[in-house]
């Protein structure tokens, strides 16, 4: 699904981020992004969602090369990628259902399907009750669902998230696992930034772990690695 | 674009006026501003122009011809003047013409010239125009060349002066509006940018879930359409009742004279349709130019 092939990136202030990645992530795996602050990981994974464009190499997704990817067809391939911040990123003014339902508006879906859907996705990560409810009247916990919700609504082939669980408590970090164990069965890829070292080593998955924008480690069922 | 889409998107727009009212109404006064100085300057542009049209329309070469010019001679000449390409038309006027014109625009006093009537002094004339009455010197300067001319006039110095004048008040009045236009545009921009930083999340969330630019840009359009047209109310509707005073005062003073101001309609219609077309243009300008930074991929 994913392929990298000699990937560099190097910012104008002269940052290398990507030094020469090469990986290959298959439909339906779930892979944990892992390393120290700074080695690569936001990076590697805005490259992805083609939020940063690679200076040198490719990246193929479903055989859409995003080095080569025209401006104008970067929002067809954001409709295909769902993805999740540590910091939510939830419009406050906005209800849940409305948070959720903003990003198939946006892209000029049916109303009577985009109901359908929202309803459906609310009920998957337990929220359909608050739908109602303005994003600051509730937990951090659910702010994050709200945010899961939303990236995946318009049914993505590949979740992305960038230290989704960064701002929650333990108890409520494995609520959030939960949810993306649900997703990933439902065979969506998902690619998890995250520095969250029982979370690697308890839901055991793919462990890629970067460091000076290298890959040093890719490991099926791998640890964290790190102290942490 | 779907139906639902303009509506989303009108709904959109009305709403962030709303919502950023006092952002609004710095846009929109900067926008009135502006009008109203861009609009005084018009009207008094295009009644100078005016004035000045009518006052180029009047400019005319008279050449007198020598009073030992035969009719041949006098053929020969107005087929040379006929000649030149810059000249429109050549009109002849006998010296009895010239003289019942002279007594009539004297009033009583030029009773005293019927007494020339029998040896009359004046010599017959031709009324040149030129196509472009700013040619009139170079068409005089090249008929004084002809032979059987005694003497070429068009108001030799006073003319010069008036076109240079008319020509500079123009190209002032016009640098001094596109300046205001710019001042407008980037007073406007600038506004509008602090309510993008506002949205600045809305966007980005937009473009994560594939919203396209265009869809991302519509509700800024229409809201510098909307900014625009509201900030060019208050100046149409001051220009208006003052040039419409202004008309029925300075109008019956100018009665007979052969300098007019231009009439209230079509004129003040115009106005409108320029301040509007105009306001409606720097919202946009100005909404556009500020959302372009965050849509960069």
């Amino acid at each position: 699904m994913i392929e990298m092939k000699e990937v560099y990136k190097k910012y104008p202030n002269g940052v290398t981020a990507a030094n020469g990645i090469d990986v290959e992530i298959q439909q339906g795996e779930f892979v944990y992004v892992v390393g120290p602050s700074g080695a690569g990981k936001s990076t590697f994974i805005k490259m992805m969602y083609r939020e940063e464009k690679p200076t040198k190499g490719s990246i193929m997704i479903n055989g859409i090369n995003l080095a080569t990817l025209r401006p104008s067809k970067v929002p067809l391939l954001r409709r295909n990628i769902g993805v999740v911040f540590q910091d939510f990123k939830l419009l406050p003014t906005l209800n849940v259902y409305e948070n959720v339902a903003f990003a198939l508006e946006v892209i000029e879906e049916q109303p009577k399907y985009i109901k359908k859907r929202v309803m459906e996705t609310l009920d998957l990560v337990g929220l359909k009750h608050k739908a109602r409810m303005l994003p600051t009247e509730l937990s951090g916990g659910e702010q994050q669902r709200i945010s899961i919700a939303r990236s995946i609504v318009n049914a993505p082939k590949l979740v992305i998230a960038d230290e989704p669980t960064g701002n929650l408590d333990p108890e409520t970090s494995w609520e959030i696992m939960n949810i993306f164990e649900e997703i990933n069965t439902r065979g969506t890829t998902i690619i998890m930034a995250t520095h969250n070292r029982d979370i690697v080593n308890t839901i055991k998955h793919r462990v890629i772990a970067i460091e000076s924008g290298k890959i040093v480690r890719d490991e099926l069922r791998g640890d964290y690695g790190y102290e942490s | 674009m779907k139906a639902r889409t303009i509506r989303r998107h009108m709904k959109e727009s009305v709403k962030n006026l709303g919502r950023n009212g006092w952002m609004t109404f710095a846009s929109v006064s900067a926008v009135t501003v502006t009008l109203i100085l861009v609009g005084v300057f018009l009207v008094i542009m295009m009644n100078l122009n005016k004035v000045a049209d009518s006052i180029e329309e009047d400019v005319e070469i008279r050449v007198h011809i020598d009073i030992a010019a035969t009719k041949e001679d006098q053929a020969v000449l107005e087929e040379q003047i006929k000649s030149l390409s810059k000249v429109e038309s050549v009109t002849f006027s006998a010296k009895e013409e010239e003289l019942d014109n002279l007594i009539s625009s004297l009033g009583e006093e030029g009773e005293v010239f019927n007494l020339f009537e029998q040896d009359n002094p004046l010599n017959d004339v031709f009324i040149v125009k030129a196509k472009n009455p700013t040619d009139t010197m170079n068409v005089a300067k090249q008929i004084d060349k002809f032979e059987y001319t005694t003497k070429v006039k068009y108001g030799q110095g006073s003319v010069e002066k008036l076109f240079s004048f008319l020509s500079v008040s123009r190209n002032v009045g016009l640098v001094l509006i596109v300046g205001l236009l710019f001042t407008a545009m980037f007073l406007i921009s600038n506004t509008i940018k602090i309510t993008i930083i506002a949205r600045r999340r809305e966007i980005e969330i937009m473009r994560l879930v594939g919203a396209t630019n265009s869809f991302i840009r519509w509700p800024f359009f229409l809201e510098g359409l909307m900014l625009g047209i509201l900030g060019s109310i208050i100046p149409i509707a001051m220009i208006s009742v003052l040039y419409t005073k202004a008309h029925e005062y300075i109008a019956p003073r100018l009665e007979g004279n052969f300098i007019q101001i231009l009439d209230v309609n079509p004129f003040i219609f115009q106005v409108a349709g320029i301040l509007v077309i105009m306001g409606a243009f720097i919202g946009i300008w100005g909404s556009l130019m500020s959302v372009r930074k965050f849509l960069k991929i």
